[in-house]
């Protein structure tokens, strides 16, 4: 089994602010695209980014000021192609068995993140941190989402 | 480089005696939503024409978009007034359909539906 890990992840620190999430998205669509993932999936992926720093935002900070850490690896194995996604803050713990997805047959405005979450990437993990503050793991498999030509040359 | 250019959206209202059409410009997120928000409360006051919120200029929207716009719709099925939503595009379209709402919303291709 050969695997290989891109030399160039992504890796941010931002102010966990409303106003970051046109910058979160910007970084995560350039880096997707580097990596040669196709347009329509790398939206779903900056879609589900914006929605896990958006809660971070509104439950882990409440609005007060803090910082959030955003971390991209590729990792290509045996002709397989995963984006490992990993979103740290250092606010309130939630409890985790409070995050998960609402009933969608009720139309009410609001608590649809979880679900986009969910729906756009393959595994999903959060875990509190001992010292404080919570880790969310995503990972995504894009091998068929990935266009050949990129996929040609991130392997060289 | 998008720092130092922040995330900012328009809203214009055109509002004739048969139809009020909604027109925001831009991304909406949790940093523009409130301004929306606060823009359709405003132009929905009052009124019972039929409501068209035309997203052919908003390039993207997440859920706190999409949030706001349940409420709208609220609202207008509360003065039994009609909401449709046109000229998504395809980003915009696939929240609805991800979250299941894109049979909640009427949403059209033009001002015709």
């Amino acid at each position: 089994m050969t695997a290989t890990q891109t030399q160039a992840g992504l890796a941010l620190e931002l102010d966990a602010a409303p106003a970051m999430l046109y910058i979160i998205r910007d970084r995560v669509s350039t880096w997707c695209r580097l990596e040669g993932v196709e347009t329509t999936h790398t939206d779903r992926i900056c879609l589900a980014i914006d929605e896990a720093a958006a809660n971070i935002i509104r439950h882990a900070y409440s609005g007060a000021p803090g910082s959030l850490r955003l971390t991209g690896v590729s990792l290509k194995a045996d002709d397989r192609h995963q984006l490992i996604l990993t979103l740290e803050d250092d606010g309130k713990q939630v409890p985790l068995d409070t995050i998960r997805p609402r009933d969608l047959a009720c139309v009410r405005p609001g608590g649809l993140g979880v679900h986009l979450i969910r729906e756009v990437m393959d595994e999903v993990c959060w875990t509190h941190r001992p010292a404080g503050g919570t880790t969310l793991k995503m990972i995504v498999d894009v091998t068929s989402l990935t266009t050949p030509d990129t996929k040609e040359s991130t392997h060289a | 480089m998008r720092e130092g250019h922040p995330n900012t959206l328009e809203v214009h209202v055109d509002a004739t005696d048969d139809r009020l059409v909604i027109r925001p410009v831009g991304e909406i997120d949790l940093s523009t939503s409130p301004s929306l928000r606060a823009s359709l409360q405003t132009a929905l006051a009052g009124g019972t024409c039929p409501v068209f919120i035309n997203l052919a200029a908003v390039p993207y929207m997440d859920s706190s978009g999409v949030a706001t716009l349940v409420e709208a719709l609220q609202i207008c099925r509360r003065a039994k007034r009609d909401l449709s939503l046109v000229q998504l595009t395809d980003r915009v379209l696939s929240i609805f359909t991800i979250s299941k709402l894109d049979t909640v919303f009427t949403i059209c291709d033009d001002m015709n539906c």
